[in-house]
């Protein structure tokens, strides 16, 4: 059903955790449908420096968190905005039909993140 | 992934035993003829047809008879409903069942609405009970069927039938019990139980896959579920499944037999999983009756974890179980048998269900309570849901 690196993702995910007084912090979906999704970046000159991502969800939903933040780290901030579902599920070698939506929740996680920071941090 | 596997799954399905399987074998390739054939091939077919339905019969306290071989248990309840229904439909239209049943019950209650049925679905107690009395003061003029489930097969709760039964026959309405999960695990006796119909399936305990049956009281009327051949006296034609219903027939033989040893063993095994579970995991709660419930069933919710990722890191240690969480069930709502029973769905989302079977031992048990602890730990480390967490339901 999940590909080896779905796997590999949810037994052994990447930036799991919070970074305190984040430059944006992004939450999407809810615990009614059985998903969350936390994304903290650190900013620094517009390139993301760190990201952290907490997760209740199912196995795709962990693996699609970890898999989005090791996409954007390192990246300008702008290219992160270009992230999409796809390029994640992509990524992890794809995901099953049903579960598609758990890889838009981690775009939309991210994108919330960085809208975020660009919120505290209105350009002149 | 560990070389030990332990199948805690045993409310899904259930091995078929290897002498339940010796039995079957020259069904398929020595006394492989069609029952329904008048010479010696067929009539030795059609004499180990009628010796498993003596050993059913003998195991629900019926008459052979009064026992019809069908698919499974999907297939029984779908008859049972539908066709029971039709042949009182100059009585009335309106059929009793509840909130927790499986769905080949709850989605032919939906089909008999379409069909301009009414149906009452009782909600049932935080502990997965249908109240008698609740029963009662739902029965109509023109009430024809009522369908309760011996034993949920989520949770587990065994359901007052008897009494359920009593009311029926008092009102002179028909009883039907989806009894898939409480067969081999809680002793039956249709009599006793006062039930006119009850659904049974063969691969819950240890028989094979793709067979069942339907007790069907002598007496009751009940329309064709197949048109064609004389099989099963006329109401569901079709070759018989010859393997199958004498693997079903040695299955549910044993199973009587041993059910007194099967129950001191799976209670044994079920309180100390219990226990064991609700002492070394915090934030977690039984779900069903702590003793109302089948020997085998546990089931528990963990809070601020999803029963999902909780089934894959538990199959990862090499324990296989199940979840009444959305992700699981294929759609966005988890579990109906959850909701009725009252949890929030995040709640419901982290559900757990171990099912024990005859295979487990306590080594088993104490794996898994060794496992569990862990693993919840590490997925609530990186859950978004906690105590504390803002966004707290």
């Amino acid at each position: 059903m999940y590909s080896e690196k779905v796997m590999d993702h949810f037994e052994n995910p990447r930036n799991v955790g919070e970074i305190p007084n984040a430059s944006g912090t992004g939450t999407v979906g809810n615990a009614k449908c059985g998903d969350i999704m936390k994304m903290d970046i650190q900013v620094e000159d517009d390139v993301i420096t760190d990201v952290k991502f907490k997760t209740f969800g199912c196995c795709a939903a962990i693996a699609t968190s970890s898999m989005a933040t090791e996409m954007v780290k390192g990246k300008r901030i702008d290219e992160a905005l270009q992230l999409t579902n796809k390029a994640v599920a992509e990524a992890l070698d794809g995901l099953p039909p049903v579960k598609m939506h758990c890889s838009l929740l981690a775009e939309q996680a991210i994108h919330a993140a960085v809208e975020d920071y660009q919120k505290k941090h209105p350009k002149e | 992934m560990t070389d030990h596997i332990i199948y805690m799954d045993n409310a899904a399905t259930t091995a078929t035993r290897p002498e339940v399987l010796e039995k079957m074998l020259p069904y398929f390739t020595e006394h492989y003829g069609n029952p329904s054939s008048i010479h010696s091939v067929g009539r030795d077919a059609r004499r180990a047809i009628e010796n498993a339905r003596r050993q059913v019969a003998e195991a629900l306290g019926a008459q052979p008879r009064e026992i019809y071989f069908t698919a499974g248990g999907s297939e029984s309840d779908n008859w049972a409903i539908r066709c029971a229904s039709k042949a009182l439909a100059k009585k009335g239209k309106h059929i009793i069942t509840s909130q927790i049943e499986h769905h080949a019950v709850l989605h032919t209650c939906d089909y008999m609405e379409k069909q301009g049925y009414e149906v009452t679905y009782l909600p049932v107690d935080s502990e997965g009970r249908v109240s008698v009395e609740d029963v009662k003061k739902a029965i109509r003029p023109d009430t024809v069927l009522i369908s309760i489930m011996a034993a949920n097969n989520e949770i587990g709760t065994l359901q007052p039938i008897r009494e359920i039964g009593q009311v029926a026959h008092e009102a002179g309405v028909l009883f039907h019990t989806d009894a898939v999960q409480a067969v081999g695990a809680v002793p039956i006796d249709v009599n006793e139980w006062n039930v006119d119909m009850l659904s049974l399936s063969g691969h819950k305990f240890h028989g094979p896959k793709g067979i069942g049956a339907l007790y069907i009281r002598k007496g009751v009327k009940i329309s064709n579920l197949i048109f064609g051949g004389a099989q099963e006296r006329g109401l569901r034609a079709g070759t018989e499944n010859l393997p199958g219903i004498v693997g079903l027939g040695e299955a549910i033989e044993l199973a009587v037999k041993e059910l007194p040893e099967y129950t001191r063993r799976m209670t044994q095994l079920r309180d100390k999983l219990i226990d064991g579970i609700l002492s070394s995991v915090p934030d977690v709660r039984l779900n069903g009756h702590r003793t109302q419930r089948l020997p085998g069933n546990v089931n528990v919710s963990v809070r601020y974890v999803e029963g999902e990722a909780l089934l894959m890191r538990l199959d990862l240690a090499g324990v296989e179980a199940s979840s009444g969480s959305a992700c699981t069930s294929g759609s966005l709502d988890p579990s109906h048998v959850l909701l009725a029973i009252g949890l929030p769905h995040e709640i419901a989302h982290g559900s757990l269900r171990l099912s024990l079977g005859t295979e487990n031992t306590e080594a088993d048990v104490d794996y898994v309570l060794e496992k569990l602890p862990g693993i919840v730990e590490d997925l609530r480390a990186m859950s978004a849901l906690s105590p504390e967490s803002s966004f707290q339901p």
